[in-house]
């Protein structure tokens, strides 16, 4: 393992990206870290993924990997020997996959209605539909400490990223989460105290600004 | 629980996403109680088992039920770890095949299914162009994948040639039933060949709609899903 080159492409703000930076700390791993200006892609980038041509990619040892789920799966295949993100028991895996897919089809779109929606109804809706989402997941979590039970995994790992931006769907959207998904503001406030996890992650102040720009700038 | 509990599978023949289950139950051999979903009419017991999306297929495994066709074909292939893997054993290979699968589900069906959504030209010849450029990228992922194998899992038929072979039928119904080739000898030449072998696969055959039965039921219910004005 002493040899391997590991490197991530990847974006600042972006949930996705944020999953693989806190599977890599959670495994101890040392990688080079590229930033990539999405507006302007690097040669690597579209050579790595060809055809998406979108963060995040991990590169290992020259062969790329892309799909921020695929790479925290690969991540926990390969350096398998410390921290184990996946549970083990087959139907827990299931579950752990299917609320992981819940969040990749449901949170980043409904969120970006609230934020870049122009229209009021629209965004009521958007928001109506994002709360739901996230009280069907604070249902899944249930008493537990982490959706994996009593350790950080997967589907934490999944989740606690779009909190970076949950400041800006509230902010955009008049509304706040905290109010309407109290135990899962717990659960998010637990997580940030892991190191991988806070060390990954940027100021939601800042990912709103991001995201002011990006709605001035459309 | 085991590879001895009860096993049942909520779908319904025509479904794509249920023929791959059905066929990573053949490669295992495993027995199973496959029951019938009526598409137009949720039953109480698929809302009960799939509250989430309300859809089939729905893998029942004694009494816990797994959701989303990938999901169940990667459990099979957890509990059934006797029988012929499904999945790669190479963790490279098998990202390669997840990105792959995924690029399916979440890119290419999007475009086929826009194929069947409307009667109007234009907006069918733009779905038409995309399906066809979608397998041509999944003919270069075919071409490294297989390594010169009959299968994208290589000598046997793994996850990514269930992914694929799921949509076949409808492949062949949508390209009759609207005078066009989807896959075709001189863009895909490649995949035309292993849709061929895919189709004699002995797990296959029984799962695979016949085509002229699948055209019927695509002639009854394309209609309906579309919405489309009664004949006058």
């Amino acid at each position: 393992m002493g040899d391997d080159k590991v490197v991530l492409l990847d974006f600042w703000p972006s949930s996705y990206g944020m999953r693989v930076r806190i599977a890599l700390a959670e495994k101890g791993i040392k990688y080079e870290a590229r930033e990539e200006n999405l507006v302007d892609k690097s040669a690597l980038l579209q050579e790595m993924n060809p055809v998406h041509k979108m963060i995040p990619v991990l590169i290992h040892n020259g062969k790329p990997i892309s799909e921020s789920l695929v790479i925290v799966h690969y991540i926990d295949e390969v350096w398998n020997h410390k921290s184990p993100l996946l549970p083990s028991e087959p139907y827990q895996l299931s579950q752990a996959r299917f609320w992981a897919d819940y969040i990749d089809k449901k949170i980043y779109s409904i969120g970006k209605r609230v934020w870049m929606g122009t229209k009021w109804e629209d965004q009521e809706v958007a928001k109506k539909e994002l709360v739901e989402c996230l009280k069907t997941l604070e249902g899944e979590l249930g008493d537990k400490l982490y959706f994996g039970g009593d350790k950080f995994g997967f589907l934490d790992l999944a989740l606690i990223p779009f909190t970076t931006w949950f400041y800006t769907y509230e902010t955009f959207g008049s509304f706040s989460i905290e109010n309407e998904c109290p135990k899962l503001m717990v659960w998010a406030t637990r997580c940030m105290q892991k190191q991988s996890v806070s060390n990954s992650l940027p100021d939601p102040h800042k990912v709103y600004d991001f995201a002011l720009q990006l709605k001035h700038n459309c | 629980m085991g590879e001895s509990d009860e096993v049942k599978l909520l779908g319904a023949w025509p479904s794509p996403l249920a023929i791959r289950a059905r066929i990573a139950f053949n490669i295992k051999n495993v027995n199973y109680d496959f029951i019938q979903e009526d598409v137009e009419a949720k039953s109480e017991l698929l809302l009960k088992l799939n509250p989430v999306h309300k859809r089939i297929p729905v893998l029942v495994h004694g009494d816990k039920p797994i959701c989303e066709s990938l999901i169940i074909v990667e459990y099979i292939d957890d509990v059934w770890s006797s029988g012929p893997s499904i999945l790669p054993s190479d963790p490279y290979d098998r990202a390669i095949a997840r990105f792959w699968a995924t690029y399916i589900d979440e890119k290419w069906f999007s475009y086929f299914k826009g194929i069947n959504a409307t009667l109007q030209e234009k907006p069918k010849k733009a779905a038409v162009d995309q399906t066809v450029e979608g397998l041509l990228v999944l003919e270069e992922a075919f071409v490294k994948c297989s390594d010169g194998k009959p299968f994208f899992g290589g000598d046997q038929i793994g996850y990514l040639d269930l992914a694929m072979g799921g949509y076949l039928a409808w492949l062949t119904v949508t390209e009759n039933m609207n005078g066009i080739k989807l896959l075709d000898q001189a863009k895909t030449p490649q995949l035309l060949k292993w849709a061929e072998r895919f189709r004699q696969h002995p797990a296959v055959i029984g799962v695979m709609p016949e085509t002229e039965r699948l055209t019927e039921y695509a002639n009854y219910i394309l209609p309906k899903m579309r919405g489309d004005n009664p004949p006058k």
